[in-house]
């Protein structure tokens, strides 16, 4: 294994441009040291992205949109003064991944480039409609979070292609957004089900609306359907039921030891219905 | 396959190193250093019993590589004690007994002191979701838990 330190994107999507054989990009490291040391892949190039300048940095920008570097942790997430503030429901989803010492180096890019359909923060970007920014080769792309997993461990980042920032959108008024998973035990596991909503409100309609579902199919999913159930409601019975219904239909989950189909398909709707409340909530108080 | 030469800080000391690329910090302080406190558990980020500070935040040695190192502070268990003058986590954890076999003790004793840094009167559900990735197979936690909560009673009325 040849370890790489490169000093700026240009020089990491050289070395990755180049390399043969399996190549990993080196964040966290908390999927990929516990994938090498369980031999379950070793890369033969490892390509330790922290050392580039700009990686560690959280912007909030003019515009009132966020760029997070790629190095940046989830407890550096949890501890910035204000990111909580617009985006709750992103910093919530990405402080679950593990433990503290877990969440002292995890960042969202590891946590989407890994490729688990149970990952936590996952979803969570997808409501929030973030971006990422894909440097490569032949220079640089946009992609929806949504657009970056293809099925479970596997991206559609091309070989020497990396991504080089994660964008979230200006939360603008009214808006709330919110994450929850089931797990059996309180901490440090693996999401059997997760539920991500982003909504806007003006007075008490919802006007827009993303919702994603976690763990129930062999990628993330964005599910306009769901969203589609609560726009233009006041979240009421009704709406609710409509988007459990939503969810449901758009599980396709695994049935293994810890959750059957039926449990996770129920579960994703209750879930689902959970979090747009608290999304509702949130975004009710910041119209105030 | 050619070795990383790496100089890194332990506990205030300036080390310098040879390293496997493959090889994690928790390998390197146990076999090329010397340093047995930091436990492998398990090697995969889930038992805490090798944590470490890395640049002052709580971190899974084994879930570090000896290369990123490079430049960087680490603090083990070996440095919290001054001496022969036990820190005051340590005096609270042979009072309570919050510990058998001792194989969790240095891994809960760093991530302890980093909490306790960070926030000096945490309840005890922070003190537990803290604690979450240090697992004791002996104690039931309930003495741990109590030795940390005193220990914070005590420093924060000695401060
Ligand atoms: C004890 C433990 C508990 C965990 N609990 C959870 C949990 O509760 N929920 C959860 O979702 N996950 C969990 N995880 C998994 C892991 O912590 C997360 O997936 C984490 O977000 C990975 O981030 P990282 O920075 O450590 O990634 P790394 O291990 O550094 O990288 C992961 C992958 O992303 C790729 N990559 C990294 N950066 C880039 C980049 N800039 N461009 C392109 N590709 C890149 C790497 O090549 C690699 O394939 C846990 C892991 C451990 C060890
Ligand atoms: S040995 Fe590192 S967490 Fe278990
Ligand atoms: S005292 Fe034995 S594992 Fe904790």
């Amino acid at each position: 294994m040849q370890y790489h330190t490169p000093t700026s994107f240009e020089d990491a999507i050289e070395i990755a441009a180049q390399a043969d054989g399996i190549t990993r990009f080196l964040a966290g490291g908390t999927d990929v040291l516990v994938q090498l040391r369980a031999d379950i892949v070793t890369p033969d190039t490892l390509i330790d992205i922290k050392g580039i300048s700009g990686t560690k940095t959280i912007t909030h920008n003019d515009d009132g949109s966020w760029r997070i570097g790629v190095a940046v942790s989830g407890a550096e997430m949890t501890e910035h003064p204000t990111l909580a503030r617009d985006w709750p429901g992103v910093v919530e989803a990405t402080d679950l991944i593990g433990s503290t010492q877990v969440q002292g180096r995890c960042t969202m890019v590891g946590n989407l480039c890994n490729g688990s359909p149970a990952a936590d923060a996952v979803p969570a970007m997808v409501a929030a409609g973030m971006t990422v920014t894909v440097s490569g080769p032949d220079g640089t792309r946009e992609l929806a979070v949504e657009d970056v997993p293809t099925g479970p461990g596997k991206t559609c980042l091309a070989k020497g292609e990396l991504i080089s920032a994660v964008n979230i959108p200006a939360r603008g008024a009214n808006g709330g957004d919110a994450y929850l998973r089931f797990i059996p035990r309180t901490e440090m596991d693996i999401a059997v089900v997760g539920a991500a909503v982003n909504l806007r409100l003006e007075g008490d309609t919802i006007t827009e609306a993303r919702v994603s579902l976690g763990a129930v199919a062999p990628t993330v999913l964005l599910v306009p359907q769901a969203a589609d159930a609560i726009i233009g409601t006041t979240l009421d019975d009704a709406a609710l039921t409509a988007l459990a219904q939503a969810a449901n239909a758009a599980c396709a989950p695994i049935d293994d030891k810890r959750g059957t189909i039926k449990f996770r398909t129920h579960v994703a709707g209750v879930l689902a219905q959970r979090a747009a409340r608290i999304a509702y909530e949130r975004a009710q108080k910041a119209g105030k | 396959m050619s070795k990383i030469h790496v100089t890194t800080t332990v506990n205030g000391d300036e080390v310098e190193f040879l390293c496997d690329p493959r090889e994690t910090v928790l390998d390197v302080l146990r076999d090329r250093l010397g340093m047995t406190g930091s436990k492998e558990g398990c090697g995969t980020g889930d038992c805490g019993a090798c944590s470490i500070t890395l640049d002052g935040r709580l971190v899974c040695s084994c879930l570090v590589l000896g290369a990123e190192a490079e430049g960087r502070e680490i603090e083990t268990v070996e440095g919290i004690a001054t001496g022969e003058d036990l820190h005051p986590l340590q005096q609270k954890f042979i009072e309570y007994a919050a510990l058998q076999c001792g194989i969790c003790t240095p891994g809960i004793l760093v991530a302890t002191k980093a909490l306790l840094e960070k926030n000096p009167d945490p309840t005890e559900t922070e003190v537990r979701y803290w604690l979450a990735g240090n697992l004791c197979r002996c104690t039931g936690y309930d003495k741990i838990i109590r030795a940390v909560m005193d220990t914070a009673a005590d420093m924060r009325e000695a401060s």
